[in-house]
């Protein structure tokens, strides 16, 4: 682990100097490595990591900077893109932009990568303002920090409603190396704006590839975010994903986790609600299985009043997999009249399997209404019993009730095509056919 | 209680002081100041202990000089110094009473103020005092009709000489030495507290109490208690606290051990009053406390506690749920009112197939005061069929408190089902209104509501204590409106 540490120390002089030295961000690339010098990876001597250890993921050599780039073709990559509707896409493949399958513009806002944002000066303002203003300066969103210089950047100006979504594809491709990607991306949605933001990391081999990405999205005045995660990578790789939203007044930002796949995947997600009058809603369906790890962290931070929020997440949880769901809503003395929600359920089918659950609530103000809710428990044999008498085989009345356990989040899910996408990937997640739609 | 009117509320409204804030000029004999293996085997020569126990303390204290101060709770306060603690003192006009009569007469003036004249209780409420004033207990009350049962309730220092055997058993096997950093403290140097034996198939025939004082200036209280219910036996037993009023911080880092066999059950309630601190957030008792219960076959351990006093508390009354069908229980509530700190809460380790426990907690925060609930339930993988319902209420008055919750829920079982819900809410201006209405003043009001809200809890504690509990609930939040 120590090695891995070392390694990534002694790059970063080679990294840096291949970039422009005098930039606005050099100095905060090489305060993020000192800090992340003195910090390190994160142990499960820390409060926020007890039930996380990262031993297992960190004990293989990664490769930092992937030496060439695949070709890869539309067909490697299909079946991870939402095809049946008209989108932006930004694609990455091994930490580089890859152009030919991406669809960019620069028409009246800007959908495209962050290395050239932080090299061309027309974008200075705008990097100067909003980059690296929100995200935590812990050792592990230090490490990217340090390392950042490729990702999705979008800037969308004010009063622009979006015409079709956009997905941020990060790929990871057949060397014969452990890689480790630090992806960064920049989301600004100005006044009055509305945008739909699908972001997929998604190995295509099966060596064992860590993604420690950092996010940071300010949604500003009257906006309005809609974030899907899909998180169904091979069983090989890992995701660190920190994410950071801030919000303005009268914004609206939701977000919706589904998490499928890896080996270990951690969310750590903070959104700071900075005025009046903002909702976040954040939803999550987690089923794994084997020997898989999700660790979700959630931070609501309530600073001013008449604000919402509202979280559920839902798990199911097979084979000798552990989830974690680590919530916690902070509401300051300033914010009156808040309305917050917390509600995790979770389902065990294994006796292998084990669950952690911490719902957190630290209330400073007196006019809250802020309640959460936590369950633990399994799948109704009565129920099962009335499906099996009615000719539906064990398996498929099973799949049935997990369906019927996680549709709460699914059907909040507004975009049809995501939606659909989900129900396939849960329908052969559990190996069955159901055949028909939710 | 019963003379207790509205009038005498008003009057003691007004003069708000801390209740019990008096200061018994009894001449002590007090050890030196500081902690060191001297001082400890003084401790137990002073217990004329035999040398087993003398080398646990030993031990203990040997473990604890490696140990480190947790700081994990949420709380701020400033360390005491443990060298600056005087770890013994006991009323010196010894030796032992045999009656009432005997006791000096300035002591049972100090019960008086209390609430607890012991003479009273005997005739009225049937309860067997064991009162522990700065770690000695002095008189003791009820003994022969407990001895018919065969009911061991004396001094833990007396139990120590006349029945080794339970002791060696049974001491420290809940609450190992090296738990935490203040159990190890009271391992070494804990001066007195009070045993508890009822022997099989026995149901104790009265509520067993015992109170608590801290007299002595900056003497730290470091009491041990151990409860032990054999096969279907029954106890309850009640424990009560108040500290004269002291500009410094005392410290308090007791220990309570309960050990329910298979079938019995054990009944554990506690009023906490000790002195909070003044309005200034000045002075106030320092309360760290390690509780646990280990159930066995088809045994129940119940907590029932209401906290309103000490400056911080930091108090987890735990069960660990061995045997198959053992419940546990915890009902709680933690009142915080100017700059008190309370970080309070309960374990419940569930290692047996069937077993059963419940949480019910209530926190009312006022003034600038924290009020933290810490929980954990963990099923472990052998546990099938656990289940474990909990719930924990916040209520706020006032903007410059804070109520938190921090539930760990831990799950290896399948089979096992687990229910957690939190609310946080004020009183609502609707019910203040509907009181004001019907000419009720805000105070009352609230008072009443907050009744209303630690009913479920206080439901729960014996006769006695509910109706102490209820007007220790109306002092400690007045003048937290306006």
């Amino acid at each position: 682990m120590s090695n891995l540490k070392e390694k990534i120390l002694s790059s970063f002089l080679a990294f840096e100097n291949e970039k422009d030295i005098d930039s606005y961000v050099h100095s905060i690339r090489s305060k993020a490595i000192k800090k992340f010098e003195s910090e390190g990876f994160p142990t499960k001597k820390l409060e926020g990591w007890k039930y996380t250890s990262l031993k297992r993921t960190l004990k293989y050599d990664y490769k930092l900077f992937p030496s060439q780039k695949d070709i890869i073709d539309f067909k490697d990559i299909q079946d991870y893109l939402i095809n049946d509707i008209e989108s932006y896409k930004i694609v990455f493949v091994n930490g580089k932009y890859y152009s030919n399958l991406s669809e960019t513009t620069h028409e009246g806002m800007d959908i495209c990568i962050l290395s050239s944002a932080l090299t061309q000066s027309k974008y200075d303002l705008v990097i100067e303002n909003y980059f690296d203003k929100i995200s935590k300066k812990d050792g592990i969103t230090s490490l990217n920090t340090a390392f950042s210089h490729e990702g999705a950047y979008i800037h969308i100006p004010k009063n622009i409603q979006v015409d079709k979504p956009i997905q941020i594809l990060h790929f990871s491709t057949g060397e014969n190396e452990s890689l480790m990607f630090q992806p960064r991306n920049l989301i600004v949605v100005d006044e009055n704006s509305q945008v739909e933001i699908i972001e997929r990391y998604q190995s295509i081999t099966n060596n064992n590839v860590l993604v420690n990405s950092v996010s940071e999205i300010y949604v500003n005045k009257k906006s309005n975010v809609k974030h899907y995660k899909i998180q169904n990578d091979k069983k090989s790789s890992s995701l660190i994903d920190n994410t950071f939203v801030s919000q303005e007044h009268s914004s609206s930002y939701n977000l919706h986790t589904f998490s499928f796949g890896g080996d270990l995947t951690r969310n750590n997600l903070n959104i700071f609600q900075n005025d009046q009058r903002i909702e976040s809603t954040i939803n999550g369906i987690t089923i794994i299985d084997d020997e898989q790890h999700v660790d979700h962290n959630t931070l609501i931070h309530h600073k001013e009043p008449n604000c919402t929020s509202h979280q559920d997440y839902k798990g199911i949880y097979g084979g000798r997999s552990v989830g974690v769901f680590n919530g916690r809503v902070l509401v300051e003395k300033e914010a009156q009249k808040t309305n917050a929600f917390q509600a995790n359920n979770n389902v065990l089918i294994s006796d292998k399997a084990s669950i952690n659950t911490k719902p957190q609530l630290e209330i400073f103000a007196d006019d809250v209404r802020c309640s959460h809710g936590c369950t633990i428990g399994q799948l109704d044999n009565n129920a099962l019993f009335y499906l099996r008498s009615r000719g539906i085989p064990e398996k498929e009345a099973t799949a049935l009730m997990m369906f019927g356990f996680a549709n709460k989040v699914l059907t909040s899910v507004q975009n049809q095509e995501i939606k659909s996408m989900i129900n396939k990937i849960i329908a052969s997640k559990l190996a069955v056919k159901i055949g028909f739609d939710l | 209680m019963s003379k207790y009117t509205e009038d005498d509320l008003k009057k003691e409204l007004k003069t708000k002081q801390y209740e019990y804030g008096f200061y018994t000029d009894i001449e002590a004999d007090t050890l030196p100041v500081g902690l060191n293996e001297d001082i400890i085997i003084a401790i137990s020569k002073k217990k004329e202990e035999p040398e087993w126990m003398t080398e646990w303390r030993l031990d203990a204290f040997k473990k604890w000089k490696d140990m480190e101060e947790p700081e994990w709770a949420n709380v701020t306060y400033e360390k005491p110094d443990f060298q600056n603690i005087s770890y013994y003192s006991a009323p010196s006009n010894k030796p032992k009473y045999n009656s009432l009569d005997e006791v000096d007469p300035e002591l049972l003036e100090t019960f008086k103020k209390l609430g607890i004249s012991t003479d009273e209780q005997k005739k009225l409420a049937g309860v067997a005092v064991d009162v522990v004033i700065d770690s000695v207990s002095v008189a003791t009350s009820f003994k022969d009709t407990l001895k018919e049962k065969g009911i061991i309730f004396c001094s833990m220092n007396e139990a120590i000489k006349k029945h080794p055997e339970l002791i060696k058993k049974y001491i420290g096997t809940v609450i190992p030495k090296t738990d935490n950093y203040y159990a190890a403290l009271n391992s070494a140097v804990f001066s007195d507290g009070s045993f508890c034996y009822i022997p099989k198939g026995v149901k104790c025939p009265m509520e067993l109490s015992t109170y608590f004082r801290i007299n002595e200036a900056g003497t730290g209280q470091f009491e041990r208690t151990l409860v032990i219910a054999d096969e279907g036996s029954y106890v309850s037993y009640l424990e009560g606290c108040s500290a004269p009023s002291r500009p410094e911080n005392q410290l308090h880092a007791a220990v309570v051990e309960l050990i329910a066999l298979d079938n019995s059950e054990i009944k554990y309630s506690t009023v906490q009053n000790w002195f909070p601190g003044n309005s200034n957030g000045e002075g106030g008792v320092f309360n760290f406390v390690t509780k646990r219960g280990i159930c066995h076959n088809n045994s129940k351990i119940s907590w029932t506690q209401v906290e309103t006093g000490s400056a911080v508390t930091w108090k987890y009354p735990s069960c660990v749920l061995k045997g198959r069908n053992s419940v546990g229980e915890f009902y709680s509530i933690a009142v915080t009112n100017n700059f008190q700190q309370a970080d309070t809460g309960t374990k419940m380790i569930h290692i047996g197939e069937n077993s059963k426990s419940t949480i019910i907690s209530k926190g009312i925060s006022a003034g600038k005061s924290q009020n933290s609930y810490r929980g954990l339930v963990q099923i472990n993988s052998r546990a099938n069929n656990a289940r474990n319902f909990s719930q924990c209420d916040s209520l706020l008055i006032g903007n410059e408190c804070g109520a938190h919750t921090f539930p760990y829920i831990e799950t290896k079982n399948k089979s096992s089902k687990i229910e957690h819900e939190a609310t946080t809410s004020k009183i609502g201006e609707d019910q203040i209104f509907y009181c004001n209405q019907r000419g009720i003043d805000t105070e009352k009001a609230i008072a009443l509501i907050v009744n209303g809200f630690s009913k479920e809890v206080l439901n729960k504690l014996p006769m006695e204590f509910a109706v102490e509990a209820q007007k220790l609930l109306e002092i400690s939040l007045e003048g937290s409106v306006g």
